[in-house]
């Protein structure tokens, strides 16, 4: 078996660590330290180790001695800091979730005495090759309620709920602090021994500390053990436990620990960060007395190798020159992970559509062949605009526009939420969730509502349908399709639970469809039989009947201002509904455009949570009836009812204005009078137009203000057909 | 990540679930009868003890019911009144 390490070939042996194949050839400097440059070498046989560190190809900062050999293996040593590579770790690495009775970690003498003692499932882990258990496996994370997160060699994340976790992790060798203590071919005593005792190098020893890491992260306590001279754990932890030498039992005495003299610069304490005693002594200098501020002063620990060496060192360096007891100066606290895991390994399988699923409609496969362009809105892909070819989004958007003003167009609203609300007090539960009252909503019509919190901030707005004496189907915007279910389950068990009411989302159950513009009345003529005359099918009313031959709901709603129908079929008829109506696909853009040149709000885009109906100029749809509902309290809080409340207007810029952009009174000014929430250029009204939320707005009215130094004039929201003369179709 | 039991699945993880801050705090029956104060003191303001704590919960991504557990703050020890 060949490696190369640094552009030089060497023989390797099976089952060798790089590190281990590195001493056999007689390398024991070859790599450099991060700050100062200087030589290193090998130290340890571990996951301690500092000094070295390879890069393996895409794979970074990967201790030579963890890594196993295998034939034709390239590393490249690093000082310190590993590279990035900009291609994706495409290693397909997996992730197992494992329950036990016992979780023991660490294969020496006293694990596997506890393994074997142990009753019921048992996981024992360890990480060295061939150990008993599984191996080459190390516990990274110790959390709440004993649920340990360990990684198997690099490919394999175990997710570990254990009843009791036994800690039989062992000590660790320390480092001897002396002047030079860093030259390559000094290494621990240990790893001397390990690696079978090489010729030039030098062993070293500082004593052993207790691995305390995991008892540390559990939130156990340690205190200092003067015998070994290290913390050992302390207290007790709800069903873990330690044994062995992780608890100081059968370690040797430690030598009492001395400075030596010399060169203080040139002791080092923490190899991989280059900090030595000279450090400690600058950090005491500056008055630093507990080890978590010296830590921080120094950067001793805060390496990948996480102060696994110098912890326990830095400890009794500050100790001794502050002439005082280690104890007095407190321990660090150890937090996951004790060891570098790469995100690629963590996130397992769980990348790309797996993490973050694309939402898409049944009607999507259309969407793609007339080549959209898509929007996130939450998870779902919504078609923005489609561009024939060379339009750009302006282009196609305006052409959408007219299709919608002046002829017929189509959107897909599949997204829109639906909530099927059902039984005997429906309609109470409705009244008190919505701030407009339910009582006289006839069977067959539907309205327009507005839900608040209890502040009185709007929080959604939507469509409510009768479709029954007892059942509705609330529409919500796309993105709040679950919270909104989410809060009505809430008050309805845990304020209202003698209501008799069920919900349910059909949110997938459901395509729709939205058919707009005023020849949007004859394009449907021909697909059903549903009578559709403005007497027969009045606005807001609600008709059954098939379309295109598929069975259908169809709703007269308008977020245009034009004539047009929201037709709920069967999701799985979605797209055979779409394909047959002919008239041109609109996308989300011009919606917008399309429901801001007629004033209508979005929740979420045009209100953001400090809004109140009466803010939007909605006073129409608050309830003065009702005994309460849902935010009506907050309505005359001082606050809300107050004068000089930011209120929804409108905008004749000179220009574009961006959205979010600051108005002030003049270009000079920089108090914020409100800003921008919408902005677009619209056809119909042959200039850029906007929406803002300014403070009193309705009485500035006719007032000019500045956004980015551009003009704007204040107007009322609505801009397009305000008489509503379009609602049913092409005025005569 | 803590467990939580929730009384009609059983102990399942922290991240299934979504905590809906104290119990104990009901909407007022008479809202209109409240002062601005008391009104504001039962939108906006809510205890934050170190230690045993009433809590509501909801499992979220299992049988979306709500429960109350008690939860100590600082260990993370989790008590479940049964009635």
């Amino acid at each position: 078996m060949r490696f190369t390490f640094a552009g030089t070939e060497y023989p390797g042996c099976e089952g060798e660590t790089l590190a281990a194949a590195l001493v056999r050839n007689g390398v024991l400097g070859g790599f450099h330290s991060l700050y100062r440059n200087r030589p290193r070498g090998v130290y340890t046989a571990g996951e301690e180790e500092p000094n070295a560190l390879v890069q393996i190809g895409a794979r970074p900062l990967l201790r030579a001695t963890l890594v196993e050999l295998e034939d034709g293996l390239v590393a490249e040593p690093l000082a310190g800091k590993g590279r990035l590579v900009a291609v994706p770790d495409e290693t397909r690495y997996d992730t197992i979730h494992a329950h036990c009775d016992v979780l023991v970690v660490g294969a020496g003498r006293s694990g596997v005495a506890a393994a074997e003692a142990a009753a019921g499932r048992v996981i024992l882990v360890d990480a060295g090759r061939g150990a008993a258990g599984l191996s080459r496996t190390w516990v990274v994370g110790l959390y709440d309620d004993n649920y340990a997160v360990a990684v198997e060699a690099e490919r394999r994340v175990w997710r570990i709920r254990a009843k009791r976790i036994v800690l039989a992790t062992g000590a660790i060798e320390r480092p001897a602090v002396y002047p030079d203590n860093d030259r390559p071919g000094v290494m621990l005593a240990g790893a001397f021994e390990r690696y079978g005792r090489p010729a030039g190098a030098t062993p070293v020893s500082g004593g052993w500390s207790p691995r305390v890491h995991l008892w540390s992260q559990a939130r156990g306590r340690l205190r200092w053990d003067d015998r070994v001279g290290a913390p050992v754990p302390d207290g007790e932890l709800r069903g873990i436990e330690c044994v062995g030498s992780v608890t100081g039992e059968g370690l040797p005495d430690a030598p009492a620990f001395a400075l030596p003299d010399g060169d203080e610069d040139a002791m080092f304490v923490d190899l991989e960060r280059d900090s030595t005693v000279a450090d400690v002594r600058r950090a005491i200098g500056a008055g630093l007395r507990s080890v978590e501020h010296v830590k921080r002063y120094t950067t001793i620990g805060t390496g990948s190798e996480q102060g696994k060496l110098a912890n326990v060192n830095a400890i009794c360096v500050a100790a001794e020159l502050l002439q005082v007891h280690p104890d007095e100066l407190g321990t660090t606290t150890f937090r996951p992970p004790y060891l570098p895991v790469s995100f690629a390994l963590l996130a397992g399988r769980d990348r790309g559509p797996l993490f973050d699923p694309a939402r898409v409609t049944p009607i999507h496969p259309a969407h793609l062949a007339a080549g959209a362009v898509f929007e996130d809105v939450g998870q779902w892909k919504r078609p923005r605009f489609y561009p024939h070819a060379g339009e750009d989004m302006d282009a196609a958007v305006r052409r959408e526009c007219a299709a919608a003003r002046e002829s017929v167009a189509k959107m897909d609203a599949s997204t829109l939420g639906k909530i099927d609300v059902q039984g005997a007090d429906a309609v109470e539960f409705l009244n008190r969730m919505y701030t407009n009252a339910f009582d006289s909503l006839a069977v067959g019509r539907c309205r327009y509502a507005v839900m608040c919190k209890p502040d009185g901030m709007i929080f959604d707005d939507g469509v409510v349908m009768r479709v029954g004496e007892q059942r509705f189907v609330c529409t919500t915007t796309t993105g709040n399709a679950a919270p909104v279910l989410a809060w009505m389950e809430e008050w309805l068990q845990t304020e209202w639970p003698e209501l008799r009411v069920w919900l349910t989302s059909l949110t997938e159950q459901w395509a729709t469809v939205a058919v707009v513009g005023p020849d949007s009345r004859a394009l449907l003529a021909g697909l059903t039989r549903i009578p559709l005359d403005r007497g027969a099918f009045p606005f807001m009313a609600i008709r059954g009947g098939a379309v295109a031959g598929i069975p259908a709901r169809v709703c007269r709603i308008s977020f245009s201002g034009e004539l047009a129908y929201e037709v709920n079929v069967d999701g799985r008829r979605g797209l055979e509904l779409w394909q047959s109506l002919d008239a041109t696909p609109y996308g989300t853009e011009t919606m917008h455009v399309l429901r801001a040149e007629k004033g209508y709000p979005i929740v979420g885009q045009d209100t953001d949570g400090t809004v109140t109906p009466q803010d939007l100029g909605m006073d129409w749809i608050v309830s003065a009836v009702k005994a309460d509902f849902v935010g009506k309290r907050s309505f005359t809080r001082a606050d809300t009812a107050r004068p000089g409340r930011k209120q929804l207007v409108g905008l004749l810029p000179a220009d574009r204005i961006r959205e979010g952009t600051q108005l002030v009174a003049d270009p000079g000014s920089t108090a914020m009078l409100g800003h921008v929430t919408s902005s677009y250029d619209s056809v119909a009204l042959g200039r850029p137009f906007a929406l803002a939320l300014v403070k009193s707005g309705r009485e500035r009215i006719g007032e000019t203000v500045y956004a980015d130094g551009i003009a704007a004039e204040i107007v009322d929201s609505v801009l397009y057909d305000r008489e509503g003369a379009r609602r049913d179709g092409r005025p005569a | 990540m803590i467990l939580i039991p929730c009384p009609w699945c059983g102990d399942r993880e922290e991240t299934e679930f979504s905590c809906g801050g104290q119990a104990g705090v009901p909407y007022p029956s008479d809202p209109v009868a409240l002062s601005d104060e008391e009104w504001a003191k039962y939108l906006f303001f809510r205890e934050n003890p170190r230690g045993p704590f009433r809590e509501r919960w909801v499992h979220t991504h299992g049988c979306r019911r709500w429960f109350e557990l008690t939860r100590d703050t600082v260990t993370h020890e989790i008590h479940v009144r049964r009635d």
